[in-house]
Order: structure tokens, then sequence, then C-alpha cells
């Protein structure tokens, strides 16, 4: 057999792969809407935490963080149960991971989202409000549209930095497609053909993901010229 | 049974005998190190470790739980309490006694260095000056290298397991590599891509930084654990089942000085 | 935590004793692989903007093929994979050069860096007013000089943001070189970790850095484009 019987492995961590990418985008989107409101309150406290998450998350690599978070979250857990005479919550080392890279990618999501928000011209809000629709009307019919053809490129993009980055966990123990691919590769000296395999199941990730957004952008971007070069 | 219920007996049983799960004992183990602890393709945990912790449970009437964990990170995960010992063919040194404490010893073979064949390369600094020579990160054989070679002249290069310090070798990046001796022959010497290598003498050993054999590594605080697991170990030495699963691997005597 | 930075504060920030190591490795490989990457990325994107499909569409795989896969899987095929074949060993020439655990993570990061670079550059250059390219045209400027006079240096300053993020992107992503047993600030954290078990404070002083560094090329990006973005900042009141 081509994969010399490590097929069912690499398919485990294949979907391994996948599960920490989908719930880690979850935990991403929720924390990146409540930071992206926090900083565009009015009230400065709100806004200043919101701003220092955002600027320190984005300014440490993805996998130093990950190392970091990853073992203090149980110890620090530990600590707080221990204080309160509880037993031990353990946190399983998948849950770990996906609320770590969700947290990193909250970040992320939070500028997109405010970045989004802040590029729809102030005219356009004015004007909804001119013409006498409520707030709630101005947001979903005029707002949230426009939102969504400045917002979709980066979501877009910051989902596709989150799959890859998922392929970071088996430098945390966890057993998905790489750390399957190394051991098969390692076991066998075939690591060149073990290593494309797992390169040709990103690029179907990634693929499938953009394939499915493309109509998305497309019916929001009705209407915008481009040059002729 | 969902979390707060679990939490909630779990909180009881704490309360009532002040040990956490009684009756599980979680050991954490890196399984790249046959034929002590490997990864069958199918998945399944095999070698001479897990067979020990498998039988000192048995003989306490415990559940084995294995917990897999990279091997330089083994220490913090365990004060992470993310398992209760380590049976992952960890030395007893008196640096790592600074952090945890360990169970009687389990076993003790000697280490070489595998280079490739008609190299004439030795096992000493002067042969090795200007080479590179690969260890894993968080072993004793890492400490060895960087203490006594790499002063010497000697580029030495940790891997976070020693199968990547083999692969390195046998791709020509690693003039050598250091590891336990019954590993070298199981992990890779035995194997297809071990072929044109074997193992250069002399045989390395410091009494300081080597310890004398491999134990269980656990927290300090857990004294109770510690003398439960020492009598199981006494135990399946003198009902022979040490013996019995020793020659299952080995036809020296593994438990050692 | 003072012990550990009185005893490892060299290993963090430029040698362990034995080569270069920690920020200075870090900083080098970021250096040689965005200049690499950016030179390689603009006759890159020029193609990549074309409307011809014979130059647009291997680019447009080139990229495909680099921003599909993560750059840690991208490292471990050009590390572990081509020193793995046959192929490469047996040339002197190639084994050379793919030996060293820093040549290997040099090649993946340039190429990950282009093809981001390639795209964006591409599609600022896709971006360009319409009607700068027709004025261009209608004055009678050849191809190569509509590019090099109007178009680049009018995309290259749309590309700006854009490409400060993918510098700080590098940044970060120089990080997975550890594993290519490349000594940068990570492998220190990992090394520190491993002899003194202080796990929080070995990543954190490396966090720390990181963020040090990132600061100081946003401020440098900042001031890049409050010179060439000139035109876009908010007016100042006289």
């Amino acid at each position: 057999m081509l994969l010399q019987g490590y097929g069912t492995l690499l398919a485990a961590g294949a979907l391994l792969t996948l599960k920490v990418a989908l719930l880690s985008l979850l935990a991403a989107f929720v924390i990146g809407i409540a930071a992206a409101s926090l900083k565009l309150s009015r009230q400065s406290a709100a806004a200043a935490i919101a701003t220092a998450y955002t600027t320190v998350i984005r300014g440490i690599p993805d996998l130093v963080l990950m190392l970091l978070i990853y073992y203090s979250l149980q110890i620090w857990l530990n600590d707080w149960t221990d204080s309160l005479h509880l037993a031990q919550i353990d946190i399983d080392p998948f849950a770990a991971a996906v609320l770590t890279l969700g947290f990193i990618y909250g970040a992320y999501f939070a500028e997109t989202l405010r970045g989004a928000f802040l590029s729809v011209p102030r005219g356009q809000m004015d004007a909804a409000l001119a013409i006498g629709m409520k707030r709630q009307q101005a947001f979903r019919r005029i707002l949230f549209p426009q939102m969504m053809r400045f917002a979709l490129p980066g979501l877009t993009n910051n989902w596709l930095v989150l799959l890859k980055s998922a392929g970071l966990v088996s430098l945390l123990g966890l057993d998905d497609l790489v750390h399957a691919a190394r051991q098969a590769g390692n076991a066998t000296a075939q690591q060149f053909l073990f290593y494309t395999v797992v390169a040709l199941v990103f690029l179907a990730f990634t693929t499938i993901s953009q394939l499915a957004l493309r109509p998305l952008q497309r019916a929001y971007s009705h209407g915008v010229r481009k040059a002729q070069l | 049974m969902n979390r707060l219920s679990r939490g909630m007996i779990g909180a009881m049983a704490l309360l009532a005998c002040q040990a956490y799960a009684q009756d599980t004992i979680r050991f954490g183990v890196e399984a790249t190190y046959p034929p002590f602890e490997s990864k069958q393709a199918d998945g399944k945990l095999v070698g001479f470790d897990i067979d020990l912790g498998n039988a000192i449970c048995t003989q306490l009437k415990a559940h084995c739980v294995w917990v897999e964990n990279s091997f330089d990170g083994m220490i913090p995960a365990l004060k992470a309490k993310k398992f209760d010992g380590i049976i992952s063919s960890m030395s007893i040194t008196t640096e790592r006694l600074k952090q945890i404490s360990f169970s009687d010893k389990l076993f003790n073979t000697p280490a070489f260095l595998a280079v490739k064949k008609g190299s004439q390369l030795k096992a000493t600094p002067e042969a090795l000056r200007g080479k590179r020579v690969g260890v894993q990160q968080g072993s004793i054989f890492e400490t060895y290298a960087k203490k006594y070679w790499a002063p010497r002249g000697v580029t030495v290069t940790t891997y976070q397991s020693s199968d990547l310090a083999y692969a390195d070798l046998v791709s020509g990046r690693l003039d050598g590599v250091i590891d336990d001796a019954v590993v070298l022959r199981d992990a890779f010497l035995s194997k297809p891509n071990g072929q044109g290598y074997e193992m250069a003498g002399p045989e390395i050993y410091d009494a300081a930084i080597f310890g004398h054999g491999t134990g269980i590594g656990l927290r300090k605080e857990d004294i109770a654990l510690r003398q439960k697991l020492n009598s199981a170990i006494a135990a399946i030495h003198r009902n022979g089942t040490y013996d019995k699963l020793a020659k299952k691997y080995f036809s020296f005597n593994v438990y050692g000085k | 935590m003072m012990e550990l930075i009185h005893a490892y504060w060299r290993n963090y920030l430029w040698s362990d004793g034995y080569v270069i190591s920690g920020l200075a490795m870090t900083l080098w490989l970021l250096v040689i692989a965005c200049t690499i990457g950016f030179c390689l990325a603009i006759p890159l994107a020029i193609a990549r903007a074309s409307e011809r499909s014979w130059l647009a569409k291997p680019v447009w795989l080139f990229t495909y093929v680099f921003r599909g896969t993560p750059l840690f899987v991208q490292l471990l095929l050009i590390y572990s994979g081509l020193g793995s074949l046959r192929a490469i060993q047996a040339s002197p020439l190639l084994w050379d050069f793919f030996r060293e655990g820093f040549n290997c993570t040099i090649v993946a990061l340039t190429l990950n860096t282009a093809a981001y670079s390639t795209e964006i550059f591409a599609g600022a250059i896709e971006a360009s007013p319409y009607g700068e390219v027709e004025a261009g045209r209608a004055i009678g400027m050849s191809t190569w000089k509509l590019y090099r006079r109007i178009i680049l240096p009018s995309a290259l300053r749309r590309a700006l943001p854009a490409y400060s993020n993918e510098v700080i992107f590098m940044l970060h992503a120089t990080s997975v070189a550890f594993t290519a047993t490349v000594p940068d600030l990570l492998k220190v954290a990992v090394d520190v970790n491993a002899a003194t078990f202080m796990t929080f404070e070995a990543y954190g002083i490396a966090a720390l850095l990181y963020l040090a560094v990132t600061f100081l090329l946003v401020g440098a990006f900042r001031a890049a484009e409050r010179r060439w973005l000139a035109y876009l900042q908010p007016l100042h009141h006289h």
C-alpha cells in the first residue's frame, strides 16, 4: 500500500486537526466580537483592556503563546482549585489547545471586525438615520452588508491562518496529522512521501475553505470597479 | 455524567480519602523509545516500561492510564498534575531529584554512541572534534555531551525525541547519536535504515550525571503513592513477574548493578 | 526569575558561546528571508497581475501551494523530506546546502514570504486606479516605463500596510525554525525550559522579546507610512 499501513493513523490525525481548527474558529469568533465591541465602546477602561489584549497577543508568535499558555493553564487552574479545596479539574490536551488557539486568534478576529466596521463611511450610517431608519434597521440593511464586504477577505484570511496554525499542535504533544506523518516518516525513512501527503491534505482543507467562501465574497462585492491592466 | 457531577463526586472522594482517584494511576510516557516504550502502527503502546507499569498496577489492583507527553516536557507536566507518575526511561539523577522524587530503580542500561560503520569514530571528544553529535533534549545524554564534549569542539545538537536524531544521522546531518544501548539496538540498529551503523565505544558513563538507573518519577508530595509503588516493585521482583517481562525483551540482566 | 535572566541573557540575545543564537539569529533569519522574498515577489507580482494566463497561472500555482500549506509543514518537507531523498544526498553541491538546518529554514521562509508578498503586491497592482494607467498609455509610455514610473510606486505605497503585516508575520513565523535545529529565540527558550523547568519564565522572556521587536517594527512601519502615504494622513489643524 502506498502509505504502508499508516493510512488510518494519518486519517485520524487529519480529523483531529480539523476538529481543533473548527472549534478554535468558534472560540476565536466569539472572543473577537467581544473584544471588537469593547474596543469600539465609549468607555475608555474597556477599550484600553481590549487594546492591550489585541496588541500583546498579536505581538507574540502563536507558537510561543501556545507553549506558554498550554502548561500555564493547567497550573493556574490547579492553584485555583487547590486554594478552594476542590478536586482537580483536568483540562484535557485537546481542550487546552482549542482554548489557547481561540484566545490567540480572538485578537486577530477582533482587529478584522473592528477594521471592517470602521471602513464603512460614516455618511452611510448618518444617511440611514436621516431617512428615518431605526439603529437596528440601519445596522442590518446598510452597515452590515458593507461591513461584510470589507470583513470577508480579512476573516477568510484569519480562518486560513488559524487552520494552518492548527498544524502546530503536534508540538504540544497532540496526536494530529503532522505528528502521525512524523512517526510514519521516521519509521519508514520516507519522510518526503508523508510530508507531501500532509501538505496535500492541508491544501485540500484550504481549497475547500476558499471555494466555500468565494461566492460569499462575490455577493458582497457587487458594483466595485477594477482597473484594466 | 456531566462535568459538574464528576467534579462533585471527585470533591467528595477528596474529602473522604485525601487522595486523588485512588483507583486510577496515570503514567506519563513518550512512546518513541523502543523497546522500553513505543507505539505500534495501530496506535497501541508497547514496551518493557509499559509492561512494568501495567504489572505494577495489577499488583496494586489499580487501573493504569497512559498519558503521552514529550520527554522534555515530562517534569513540568507531572507538576501540572497531567499525570501522577513518569515511566519513560527517566534516569534517577541528582539534578532531577531537586524537582521531583523517584520510586525504587526499575532498570539500568549503559549508553553508547551510534556512528556510521567504517567512520572510525570513537566516543571521545578528541575523536569527535569538529563533528556533530545529536542527543535528546532533556536527557542525561544531553547533559553529558554539553558538559564534556561541547567545550572541546564537538557540535552538540538537541532534538525533541531520539527518533528525530536518528533520522538526521541516517540523512548524514549528524556524525553520531548518543543514546541508551538497548534503545539504539531496537529502535535503530536492528531496523532497515540502521543497517549501515554501529555502536562505538567506549561506554559513556558519568556517575554524577547518569545516576544509577531509571525509576518512576513522582511529585515530591506524593509520599503515599511512592510507598505503594515501591512495595509493588518489590512484589513483582519477588513473584518473578519482573524476570518474566525482562526475558521477553532482553537476553542480559537489565536490572543492572 | 532573576537567576534565570542572569544565567541565560546572553543566550536569549545573541550567542550561546558557540554559535549565534536567540534574538540575533531570529532577526538574521527575518532580514535574509524578507529581503530575498521581496526581490522575488515584485517580478512575480507583475506576472500574477498580468492578463496573459501563461504568465499568471504558474505564479498562481506557486502562491496557491505556499499559501495553502502551513509554513511548519513546508519546513518539514524541505528539512526532513528533501534531506531524506537519495538524489539530494548524492549530489555534493545540493547536500552541502540542504545539510544545514539554517539553509533549509531560509529556503522555506523565503518561498513562503515570496508567495504572500506576491499576492499582496499583485492585489495592489490590480487596484491601480484605471485613470492613471489610461493616462500613462495615452501619453505613449511603454509598458516597462508604465510599471516603473506609475504602477509600481503607487502599488507599493498601497501595499505598505498589508506588507508591514506580512513582515511582522514573518518575524513570528521564524519561531518554527527550532524544529530544523536552528538556535533561534524560541529554541533558546525551549532549552532553558528543559534545563530549569521554569516554563512560564523561560517562554515569557522569549514572548517579551518578540513583543519588543514587534513594537519596534510597527513603529518603523508607521514612520514609513507617514513618509510614503503622507497623502492619506489626517489633516492637521492649522
